[in-house]
């Protein structure tokens, strides 16, 4: 069964960023909080809730119909995964996500996709983030 | 410095509003954190001229393994201390270390004053001096609002932001103000934040979205997750997360280590309402984490006040630790956890330092039953056990209301040299006492300790760690230690995980990083700190031998039974013999 990446408990969030960390430099080798596809946020200061923003896995991924060059292909159990090499870097994805989930590498000129490797879920200290079986 | 060979120092001159970047190979033997900071700061010290001179300089630094290991999340900043008139030296969490890593810096000097009320945005690729003169008088949650919304740097990537503020308390020059870090860590001690009003420097903003590439992929990963384990699945860290600081109250408490309303007593017959399993249960809203750290130790505690009669109620929430409930509750004899924090949101909402605040009231309170000041001075009858009063208390105090409070703003060294009852100041070398009346290792380690604090040199968990008592042997683990911190505070470690980085954990994590360090190469680096910070406070004319400890310390007992004024004497003469011969040697 395919998996997909959930923040189900937003609520135990500790604000540590380990997420944002392990992301960066498991998946873009870089220690960078702007190379990870998952984001934490607070709504307004920290005296307010922490808030995940990352690719919810949609099953009819509209950040994919804008590309022009294919470089972004439908994911088995939702999302969509990114051939670098076939992207231009018009960033027609990131505008096209409703959720603001499409991250844009301005080093690199592609955008940033998360496919569910759920790396951040094993490093998350309070099970904010989880790996469910995709309901696609 | 991570990944250079070199360490990036970003210059701010607030009155010409100029900046300039030098890449100083020459730091790289110090380190990083605390090492490059204090560097810097005896290289741009003026020791002829007042502390808080335009010219004196602040300096914040991060450390060489800052954020990319997990618990490695500190800032220091230095400066002079106006409580003290010496060294001055904090350290913050939240996500200031992380977001200058970010924009790119690795230690900020700033000097100069800047010519109208201001504050400083730092971000990647702009650092700009912006008008702060609306927002001048705010209080610190006000202050923070506003910052924020100006400061969103929109359509750049999606980076982080981190904000240091003042309050009322150092834009009035509060000897004792500090600086709040994104709203729940604090530069508390010794009075950065009357440094930065003088700097008419209101808050300070960064902002880092810089790439980092990882060098050394495989060797880094595999450490930062032997790490990240040990952080978040052995039982080293689990009390910080669990209760949190305040677990120490009752095993303090127990020993005969609690300094309980000004230190009249050693333990306080009410810790049980006010320990970490109360706080817990009555209070405890939220647990938090500093950028990098999966621990969690950051406690929320929140209660509801009553604002207005007819049902009209707010929530004050606070994050608590074992400092402030000494300090705010038990050196005031409050035994009620939401007065605690009714105290400590006004001490939050006025910029001052919890400890330091606790303790001049706690001084205040004695003085004024022993009739050294009275009630025309208080304004108000302060008295052990009553939150009301000091409540309004701190804001005279951080407002400077009459010639008592602005005294008392200047420390309870300084007020007692006025009124009177300088025995019962619970200071040391000027610096307020922290809540560890344990023994002689936490008497003389803050006497003879760089800024003056318990954590200075950990005199408090030599007095704890069950060994007989032996002057010599003492003198040597403070000193020993006291040379440990100023490496491990240039990485900038967390104190508390002290257990998870041993020495092999530190030379393994550098090297990661691309350094090449020995056991014996760290035991180099923190001698050739320390010895910078004692030449600093050289420069700045303090003597160990100097130290005037008031008398209750010697009449109240320690856990350890009352402490002999003659030995802890023979202990600072000693310590100082040593420091001295240190100084004058070859080398590190």
């Amino acid at each position: 069964m395919p998996k997909m990446l959930r923040s189900i408990e937003m609520n135990k969030c500790l604000g540590c960023f380990t997420c944002m960390n392990v992301c960066a430099s498991f998946n873009h080798k870089n220690h960078s909080l702007v190379k990870s596809a998952i984001r934490i946020r607070t709504t307004g200061g920290m005296a307010s809730n922490f808030i995940c923003i990352v690719c919810l896995a949609c099953a009819k991924p509209a950040c994919m119909e804008p590309c022009p060059s294919n470089a972004l292909v439908k994911r088995d159990g939702g999302g969509v995964l990114l051939t670098k090499e076939k992207c231009i870097g018009c960033r027609l994805c990131e505008k096209a996500c409703i959720v603001s989930a499409v991250n844009f590498d301005e080093e690199h000129n592609h955008p940033i996709i998360c496919h569910h490797c759920g790396i951040c879920t094993r490093f998350c200290p309070h099970d904010c983030l989880q790996l469910i079986d995709s309901n696609h | 410095m991570i990944n250079e060979k070199y360490i990036k120092v970003l210059y701010i001159n607030l009155e010409t509003e100029k900046i300039h970047i030098e890449h100083r190979e020459d730091l790289m033997q110090y380190l990083g954190g605390v090492g490059i900071a204090s560097k810097l700061f005896l290289e741009n010290l003026k020791p002829d001229l007042p502390p808080m001179d335009a010219e004196q300089p602040i300096v914040f630094a991060i450390g060489a393994a800052t954020y990319v290991f997990p618990v490695i999340t500190k800032t220091v900043a230095m400066f002079i201390s106006p409580l003290t008139g010496e060294l001055g030296e904090s350290y913050a969490g939240a996500r200031l270390a992380m977001t200058l890593l970010m924009a790119g810096y690795d230690a900020v000097v700033i000097t100069g004053k800047a010519k109208k009320q201001s504050y400083l945005s730092i971000a990647t690729n702009n650092v700009s001096v912006k008008d702060a003169r609306a927002i001048w008088g705010l209080s610190v949650t006000e202050v923070g609002q506003y910052i924020r919304d100006r400061e969103r740097h929109k359509g750049q990537a999606d980076g982080k932001r981190s904000i240091l503020y003042i309050g009322p308390a150092g834009e009035n020059g509060v000897s004792f103000a500090g600086v709040t870090v994104d709203t729940y860590r604090h530069f508390g001690r010794l009075g950065l934040g009357a440094c930065m009003g003088a700097k008419n420097l209101k808050a300070i903003s960064v902002y880092g979205n810089r790439s980092i590439p990882i060098l050394n992929h495989k060797k880094y990963l595999k450490l930062y997750q032997q790490l990240y384990k040990k952080s978040t699945v052995t039982e080293y860290m689990a009390k910080y997360h669990d209760s949190g600081t305040p677990e120490n109250i009752m095993p303090l408490n127990k020993g005969g280590g609690l300094p309980t309303r000004n230190m009249r007593t050693n333990s306080f017959e009410e810790a049980g309402r006010v320990c970490g399993e109360s706080f817990a249960l009555k209070n405890l809203v939220r647990k938090m984490s500093c950028t990098g750290c999966p621990v969690g130790c950051i406690h929320i505690g929140m209660y509801r006040r009553e604002f207005d009669k007819g049902h009209e109620y707010e929530a004050i929430s606070v994050s608590y630790d074992y400092e402030l409930i000494f300090a705010l509750g038990i050196f005031l004899g409050i035994s009620n956890t939401d007065s605690i924090i009714a105290l400590i949101n006004e001490v939050e909402e006025y910029g001052l330092d919890a400890i330091s605040t606790g303790v001049c009231l706690g001084w205040a309170t004695d003085a004024l039953e022993k009739g050294y000041i009275t009630d025309e001075d208080t304004l108000v009858n302060l008295q052990f056990g009553k939150p009301e009063a000091y409540i309004t208390a701190i804001g005279n105090l951080a407002k400077g209301v009459n010639a008592f409070y602005q005294a008392l703003g200047k420390g309870s060294r300084h007020a007692a040299s006025i009124y009177g009852g300088g025995e019962f100041a619970m200071q040391i070398a000027g610096n307020e006492m922290a809540g560890y009346h344990t023994g002689y290792g936490s008497l003389v380690g803050a006497a003879v300790g760089a800024r003056h604090s318990h954590l200075d040199n950990g005199g408090y968990s030599l007095d704890q760690n069950n060994e007989a008592f032996d002057e010599d042997k003492y003198v040597d683990a403070l000193f020993t230690e006291e040379c440990e911190r100023c490496m491990t505070n240039s990485l900038i470690m967390c104190l508390f995980a002290r257990k998870i980085y041993d020495r092999q954990t530190i030379i393994d994590s550098l090297n990661a990083l691309g350094w090449t360090l020995t056991d014996e190469d760290l035991t180099a680096i923190g001698r050739r700190i320390y010895k910078i910070k004692l030449e600093i406070k050289k420069a700045l004319g303090f003597r160990q031998m100097g130290v005037k400890i008031p008398k209750r310390f010697f009449e109240t007992p320690s856990m350890n039974g009352i402490l002999d004024e003659d030995v802890v004497k023979s202990m600072i003469r000693k310590y100082s013999e040593k420091t001295e011969e240190f100084l004058t040697s070859e080398g590190d």
